[in-house]
C-alpha cells in the first residue's frame, strides 16, 4: 500500500492521531504488558505465609535503598524447584506431545473440510463458513460437556459400537488422552478450517488445469500445486491451534484422567489449590518461553498475510 | 478440473458439518429426556427446565455473565475498532510493530497465563475483585479479535470514500462518524457478538480474575459438571444453544434486509 492510499487517519491533526493510537495502546500496556512482568517478579519471589502470600513486596514509596532491598530478595528458587522435580517436566512435554499429536489430527480433519468448502459453489460457502463457525459460538464448555455424556461408560459411543458388535465390553474413553484429543480436536476445528479455507479460496484454479493438461494425475496435482500454495494457510492454522492448546486446562480437566496432568492444569493447581504463587508464576513464565518462538512466528505470518492484501 | 460439487467434496463437508454438529444435537435431545439418569432414555419432558427455573443460583449466575459479557463486550468493540483502525490506516508510526505485537499476543496466549497475570495484577493495585474486574480482563482479551474481525472489513475496500469526504472539508472525526463507521458496522456488529459469546463463555480467565460475590454461568456450570452429567445442566446449555442460535438468526435476517433495502 503506497502512502498516498491511506489518508485518513493521517490528515487528522496530530493530537486526534496521537489520541488514537494511545487509548487501545495504553489498554493493553496497562492490562497485558505489565500483567506479564509482575508475572516475571513474583516467579523472582519466594512463599510467605502473608497477604499477598510472597517476599518481596516493590515498596516504591521507600526509594533507593527500598528497591535495594527488593533486588537482594529475589531469587530463583521456584525454576529450581520447576528442574529438581520431575512432575514439571513431564506435564511440559505431555502438554508439547498433546499439542502436537491434536494439531497434526486437526490438519487432517480440518483440511479435507476446508477443501470441500473452498470448491463449492461461490454462493453457498459463506453458509458452509458459518456452519463451521456456529459451534464455536456456542460455549466452549457445553461442547466439551457434550462429549463426556457420549464417551462415558454408559455413553452413546459405546452404546453404538455394542450394537454394532463391534466392541464386545464398553470401552473405557473418559479420562484417557484419547478423551483429550477428541475434545481438542472438536473445539479448535474451526480454528483450523477458517485459516486454511481463506488460503484455499484464493487458489488459483488454471494452475491445477495446467497441471492436468501436462498430465500430472490428480493426486499428483494436489500434492505439488494444491499444499504448497496453501502452506501459509497451514502455517496460520497450526499455530492458531498448537499454542493454545498447550496450555489447555479446560478440556484436559473435565475428558483426561488425573494421573498425568497437561501444564495448565499444574499451573492450576499451583495456584488455587497448593497457593504457591511463585511456582505458579514461574510454570507460566517456562510455559511463555517455550511458547515464544511460536507466537512470533505467528505474529510473523499474520502481518505478511496483511500486507499481502 | 470438474467445476460444481462432486461427491467427493459434498462428503468431506457433510462429513465435517455432521461432527461438529452432532455431540451438539445429542445433548439438547437428552435434555428432554424424563429419566433422571442421563444415558436411559425416559420419554419428553420438560422437567429439568422447571428445575432450573428454580434453582436461583443458577439463574443469579447467568444474570452476572450476561451484564459482564454485554459491558465487556461493548468496551472491547470501541476499543477494539481504534486498533484496527490505527492498524490498518495510521501509515507508519513509531513502536508500530510493538503495537501489532501487543494486538495479536492475546489471541493465541494460553488463557491461564493471561488469567493468572491479570490476577497479580489486580492484587498488586490492592483492588477489590468480582463484577468489574472480570469485565475489564474480558475486554482485554476479547479485544484482540474484535481488532481482527474489524481489520479485514477495513481492509476490503480502499479509502477514496473518506479521502473525497475530507477533500471537501470533512473533519477526520465527522468523517469516521458519517463514512467509515457505517461501512465497517457489520464487522463493528459480528466482533461485538464474538466478544460477548467469548465472554459468557469464558471459565478460565473469570476463575482468576474473580473474587467473592461475582460468580459467573460458566463457573457455576463447571462445579457443577466437575460432580458428573446432570440433566439440569443439558437443559441450561440447551437454552444457551437457542439463545445464541435466535441471535445469529436475527443477525442474518438484519443484514438480509439491509441488503435488500440497499438494492431497491
Amino acid at each position: 500500500m503506497t502512502d498516498a492510499a491511506k489518508p485518513a487517519l493521517r490528515k487528522a491533526p496530530d493530537w486526534g492521531r496521537r489520541l488514537v493510537i494511545l487509548v487501545p495502546a495504553l489498554w493493553l500496556a496497562v492490562f497485558f504488558v505489565v500483567p506479564c512482568l509482575i508475572v516475571l517478579k513474583i516467579s523472582l519471589s519466594q512463599t510467605v505465609i502473608a497477604q499477598p502470600p510472597y517476599v518481596p513486596v516493590l515498596d516504591l514509596a521507600a526509594g533507593w535503598p527500598g528497591l535495594r532491598d527488593f533486588a537482594g530478595g529475589l531469587s530463583l528458587d521456584s525454576y529450581k524447584m520447576l528442574g529438581s522435580d520431575w512432575i514439571y517436566l513431564t506435564s511440559y512435554l505431555r502438554s508439547l506431545a498433546i499439542a502436537a499429536m491434536s494439531t497434526v489430527i486437526l490438519l487432517a480433519v480440518g483440511y479435507p473440510i476446508a477443501y470441500g468448502i473452498a470448491r463449492s459453489p461461490r454462493r453457498l460457502q459463506p453458509v458452509l463458513i458459518m456452519a463451521v463457525f456456529l459451534p464455536f459460538l456456542t460455549a466452549f464448555l457445553i461442547r466439551i460437556y457434550a462429549w463426556i455424556n457420549i464417551l462415558q461408560r454408559e455413553g452413546l459411543l459405546n452404546d453404538t459400537l455394542l450394537a454394532l458388535g463391534i466392541v464386545r465390553e464398553p470401552v473405557v474413553w473418559l479420562a484417557t488422552d484419547t478423551a483429550i484429543i477428541i475434545g481438542i480436536v472438536y473445539s479448535y476445528l474451526p480454528f483450523m478450517v477458517l485459516p486454511l479455507y481463506a488460503s484455499l479460496e484464493k487458489l488459483d484454479e488454471s494452475l491445477l488445469e495446467a497441471a492436468a493438461d501436462l498430465g500430472a494425475p490428480r493426486w499428483k496435482a494436489f500434492w505439488l500445486v494444491t499444499v504448497p500454495l496453501s502452506a501459509s494457510g497451514i502455517v496460520a492454522g497450526a499455530l492458531l491451534c498448537f499454542i493454545p492448546i498447550a496450555g489447555e486446562f479446560v478440556i484436559p480437566d473435565l475428558l483426561g484422567g488425573s494421573s498425568a496432568l497437561m501444564i495448565g492444569q499444574t499451573l492450576w493447581t499451583e495456584f488455587f489449590q497448593n497457593k504457591d504463587w511463585p511456582v505458579a508464576s514461574a510454570v507460566a513464565i517456562a510455559l511463555l518461553l517455550v511458547l515464544l518462538a511460536p507466537i512470533l512466528i505467528y505474529q510473523h505470518v499474520q502481518m505478511r498475510a496483511l500486507e499481502d492484501r | 478440473m470438474r467445476k460444481g460439487p462432486s461427491i467427493f467434496n459434498v462428503t468431506l463437508v457433510a462429513l465435517g458439518l455432521a461432527f461438529l454438529y452432532l455431540p451438539i444435537a445429542i445433548l439438547v435431545i437428552y435434555s428432554f429426556n424424563a429419566s433422571r439418569l442421563v444415558t436411559i432414555w425416559g420419554g419428553w419432558s420438560t422437567r429439568w427446565y422447571v428445575a432450573l427455573w428454580h434453582d436461583s443460583a443458577m439463574l443469579d449466575a447467568a444474570w452476572t455473565s450476561l451484564r459482564i459479557a454485554a459491558l465487556s463486550a461493548t468496551a472491547a468493540c470501541v476499543i477494539g475498532t481504534l486498533a484496527a483502525v490505527v492498524l490498518v490506516r495510521a501509515g507508519r508510526f513509531r513502536g508500530r510493530t510493538m503495537f501489532s505485537g501487543m494486538v495479536y499476543a492475546p489471541l493465541v496466549m494460553p488463557e491461564v497465563i493471561t488469567g493468572l497475570s491479570l490476577l497479580l495484577l489486580f492484587v498488586a493495585l490492592d483492588v477489590g475483585r468480582g463484577f468489574w474486574t472480570v469485565t475489564i480482563a474480558h475486554t482485554t482479551v476479547t479485544m484482540s479479535f474484535v481488532t481482527v474481525v474489524v481489520q479485514s472489513r477495513l481492509l476490503s475496500f480502499d479509502c477514496s470514500l473518506e479521502e473525497a469526504a475530507m477533500d471537501l472539508g470533512c473533519p477526520p472525526l465527522k468523517t469516521f462518524l458519517t463514512i467509515t463507521l457505517p461501512l465497517i458496522f457489520p464487522a463493528v456488529a459480528a466482533g461485538w457478538m464474538l466478544a460477548f459469546t467469548l465472554s459468557f463463555d469464558d471459565l478460565v480467565i473469570a476463575s482468576f480474575s474473580t473474587g467473592p460475590g461475582a460468580t459467573t454461568l460458566p463457573m457455576r456450570i463447571y462445579s457443577e459438571v466437575r460432580l458428573g452429567v446432570k440433566p439440569e445442566i443439558n437443559a441450561i446449555c440447551t437454552i444457551m444453544i437457542a439463545v445464541v442460535a435466535l441471535g445469529v438468526i436475527a443477525a442474518a435476517l438484519v443484514g438480509k434486509r439491509r441488503e435488500w433495502v440497499g438494492r431497491t
